[in-house]
């Protein structure tokens, strides 16, 4: 690792790179914990209610789901990438792969919008006047934790994308040197993969339930 | 292989994953099913922790600080299942 | 002092205010005097007297509520505040307390001071993250405050279902809000103890010559961040019930109310564990400068900081034996309660240890400490009566667990925190200041706290309820009594700060080891200067490396 722009209170870089991860690693772990509190609602749901709960799972669009998860998987290859060129110093590279990202999550977020969209010409939604389609109270309880969790997670990649923003602009302007501040990068990275990876989950367990 | 490389495997192993969950949720139902849709979400998120997220490359320390919460969510997770679980008993 | 400040020492030394001698000149106080040069410090040090400023004022705060509870507690009747009036004084104490006072005061201020200095580092791992915490924290504030003029919440720190989510006419999503944002302070904070104390210990500084407190800061940090998260979704998912008629806590609509209970505690078991860590750790310095010892046990004192956290992880149950949880869960929580009793008990069997044949020093932080082991025994005990499952039917929401949670922060934390501010104070502001009302007020805060709380717990067990202002008449002697102890604390807590303030001005230049101690913080000038260490030190000895005398040896 060549970053070498050591400030204080560290000494050596090694010791600031670490720091980073570590702090990073922290932080995504603290996401877990709340995310994980929409999962032991899912559980409990799951759990207590499951005739009805696979019921209402089967009400949302699995293939829309699906093609989501595919193309955020895409965005996650091209932020791997945007990392790579980034510690080998290739600062026009990193930014092309990081606006391929961008463009991706921007697609998701958009297909995200045309489902909810879809959901709601449907009555799926849970909003009163609107849950015409709404068969049972646990489907609503179903669809509320559905608008919850892909919303926070909306959010996450709202973020996220602004993060990302944020470096093609840093690294056009210069302002983010690589490879020295390629940790900027890095963990940024960690965030989008993260958020990823927090949607692998939420795909099958709210879309799959069968 | 190189790393990018082995990026780019990641991602097709990653969308093979996506494509048997999908698979797999038209063939098991039930409890079998969630063991097989959860199963396979933990390797998709083990890949990317692994590879993308560089916790393969990282000493021990930083891979406890990695995984140390998933492993805290479990014990919530636990105990409700245990609370209820056995609601209805005595 | 060195010896050009000793040349050069202006006679009016005791007249002049903070910046005499030549240590005082060039220390953080001193680097730099504009607002924007503390509203935009990186300094851990500075950063840790905005948050005692801040948390002071909160303290405050919180101690108005209070004085407004146990004077309505005065008599059987609702005279002074309505039904809802009283639900929102012990809410908006609950809330304040715990989340703007509790929680930040000891790792935010003293553990910001002190972490880096103890461990020979500049500063924490993420400086500006540092910083950032501290406009959260203070974003989260002017959020509670402006709860507080709105009319304020009622429905408990706790913010139970479905009151909360379905029925509450008051600022429920707000004081949510704020309390949401409160806690990515405290995540913030988390994050940054725990990576300083892996990454920037200094040569030699291994993890078994750490100074104890700042293992149990490593242990509260490791609370913060896998506790406070859960809290924060909870928070949301109730706003979202509140705003858009979600049904998860609400059983018509196939919900649960106890799975709010159940991620509620998941947080708040923990977060009181955040609240006495750090405390715990800064009794382990307390006992050890008193007494001039090595704390007998380190090993195990410093494990049980990490048990602590670690089981207090396992046992939240036990705040919900009543609500309906199955028996079985009850029994494995009860159990486990019983458990975490283990590691505290090691703690204070081990500065008992400690004292013994030591020379003791009755200055103000020993004072503090003794009060704390006191108090914290008593209240820990009366924990283990209540993780009992079939005692806690009888006690549940009575005045028991109010007595046995106020022993444990109060009588334990807050006297902690005072114990800390006397011991740390002559560092921190390089004066000393006057040990015999330090003295004073360590008395007075016990007396007053134990004429407070202890009649609570006879309240209690005959049968008080807790969060009720109007009761049986033959409970108000004791309400009484504990309104008069109320008032006692109330000025015992307000005495420490007229005699710290005085001694900025007139007391007597600390010199950089005052009691004397044994540890890094106390090699480096008082005040610090800004970049802490002139050289960054080199550890090769054990901690708190008194000189013991061995019977026979020494003669």
């Amino acid at each position: 690792m060549v970053e070498t722009l050591v400030t204080e209170p560290y000494s050596d870089p090694r010791q600031q790179h670490d720091a980073a991860m570590m702090g990073m690693y922290i932080f995504l772990g603290n996401e877990v914990m709340l995310f994980g509190g929409l999962f032991a609602v899912a559980l409990y749901t799951r759990l207590v209610h499951t005739k009805e709960a696979v019921a209402a799972s089967r009400a949302l669009h699995y293939g829309i789901g699906g093609t989501n998860t595919a193309i955020l998987l895409t965005s996650s290859l091209c932020i791997a990438l945007a990392v790579e060129a980034g510690r080998q110093g290739e600062r026009k590279l990193a930014i092309r792969w990081l606006i391929g990202a961008i463009v991706l999550g921007l697609g998701f977020l958009s297909l995200k919008g045309y489902e909810y969209l879809e959901e709601f010409q449907e009555g799926l939604m849970p909003f009163t006047g609107f849950d015409t389609a709404i068969k049972t109270p646990v489907q609503h309880l179903y669809m509320d934790l559905y608008l919850i969790a892909t919303g926070l997670h909306a959010l996450h990649m709202v973020i996220g994308v602004g993060l990302l923003a944020y470096l093609v602009i840093g690294l056009s302007k210069r302002w983010i040197v690589v490879p020295e501040r390629a940790i900027t990068l890095i963990v940024v990275g960690l965030y989008w993969h993260f958020v990823d990876a927090v949607w692998v989950f939420l795909y099958p367990v709210l879309y799959l339930a069968r | 292989m190189g790393t990018r490389t082995q990026i780019v495997v990641i991602w097709l192993v990653l969308l093979v994953l996506l494509a048997s969950t999908v698979a797999g949720s038209l063939v098991f139902t039930g409890v079998v099913g969630l063991c097989v849709s959860l199963g396979i979400a933990f390797t998709k998120a083990g890949c990317i922790y692994w590879k993308y997220m560089h916790v393969g490359e990282q000493p021990g320390l930083l891979r406890v600080a990695a995984f140390a919460a998933g492993a805290w969510l479990s014990i919530l997770l636990m105990f409700l299942v245990v609370d209820y679980f056995t609601r209805g008993l005595g | 002092m060195t010896d050009f400040a000793e040349a050069h020492r202006p006679s009016n030394l005791s007249q002049t205010g903070l910046s005499e001698t030549e240590t005082e000149r060039v220390s953080y106080l001193r680097a730099g005097h504009s607002l924007s040069s503390w509203l935009f410090t990186t300094d851990h040090k500075r950063i840790a007297i905005l948050y005692l400023i801040s948390i002071t004022f909160f303290f405050f705060v919180g101690g108005a509520a209070a004085a407004l509870i146990r004077l309505d507690l005065l008599t059987p009747k609702a005279d002074l505040l309505t039904n809802e009036g009283y639900n929102r004084a012990f809410t908006i104490h609950g809330v304040i307390m715990v989340w703007f006072f509790l929680i930040p005061s000891i790792p935010n201020t003293f553990g910001n001071f002190l972490v880096p200095l103890m461990i020979g580092a500049r500063d924490l791992a993420f400086p500006r993250l540092n910083l950032l915490s501290w406009y959260i924290f203070m974003l989260a504030g002017l959020f509670t405050l402006f709860v507080l003029i709105a009319g304020g919440v009622d429905t408990g720190w706790t913010f139970y279902t479905p009151l909360s989510s379905m029925f509450a006419h008051a600022n429920v999503v707000l004081a949510a809000t704020a309390v949401f944002i409160a806690g990515f302070s405290s995540i913030l904070t988390g994050i940054n103890f725990i990576v300083t104390t892996h990454k920037l210990r200094c040569p030699g500084m291994t993890w078994g010559r750490l100074p104890l407190f700042v293992w149990s800061i490593y242990a509260t940090s490791l609370v913060l961040v896998l506790a406070t998260p859960v809290l924060s979704i909870t928070l949301v998912l109730i706003a979202a019930e509140r705003l858009f008629g979600l049904g998860i806590f609400n059983p018509a609509l196939g919900g649960d109310p106890l799975l709010y209970q159940h991620l509620f505690w998941f947080y708040s078991h923990p977060a009181v564990y955040i609240m006495v860590l750090p405390a715990l750790g800064v009794v382990s310095e307390l006992v050890a400068a008193a007494a001039h010892k090595p704390i007998f046990g380190y090993q195990f004192v410093a494990g049980s900081s990490l048990a602590i956290a670690v089981i207090g992880f396992f046992v939240w149950g036990h705040h919900m034996f009543v609500a309906g949880q199955s028996m079985y869960a009850s029994a494995v929580f009860s159990f486990l309660s019983l458990l975490v009793a283990v590691p505290s008990g090691i703690k204070v069997y081990n500065w008992t240890a400690t004292l013994y044949k030591g020379h003791i020093s009755l200055d103000p932080p020993f004072l503090f400490a003794m009060a704390f082991i006191g108090l914290f025994v008593v209240g820990g005990l009366t924990g283990l009566i209540l993780a009992m499952l079939a005692v806690d039917v009888h006690v549940h929401d009575t005045y028991f667990v109010v007595a046995h949670f106020h022993y444990i922060m109060v009588g334990g934390t807050v006297s902690a925190f005072f114990g800390a501010l006397h011991f740390w104070w002559p560092k921190m502001i390089g004066r000393k200041y006057s040990l015999v009302w330090g003295r004073l007020s360590a008395i007075f805060i016990f007396l007053g706290f134990n004429l407070t709380f202890f009649p609570q717990f006879l309240l209690g067990y005959w049968g008080m309820p807790r969060r009720y202002h109007v009761y049986a008449p033959q409970f108000q002697v004791l309400h009484v009594f504990s309104s008069t102890g109320a008032s006692v604390l109330a000025v015992a807590y307000l005495v420490p700060f007229l005699y710290l303030f005085y001694s900025m001005r007139y007391g007597e230049p600390a010199g950089d080891n005052p009691w004397p101690a044994i540890g890094l913080e106390w090699t480096t000038p008082s005040p610090p200067p800004k970049h802490n260490f002139a050289k960054i030190p080199v550890v090769s000895g054990p901690p708190y490396d008194y000189h013991v005398e061995i019977e026979g040896k020494d003669g």
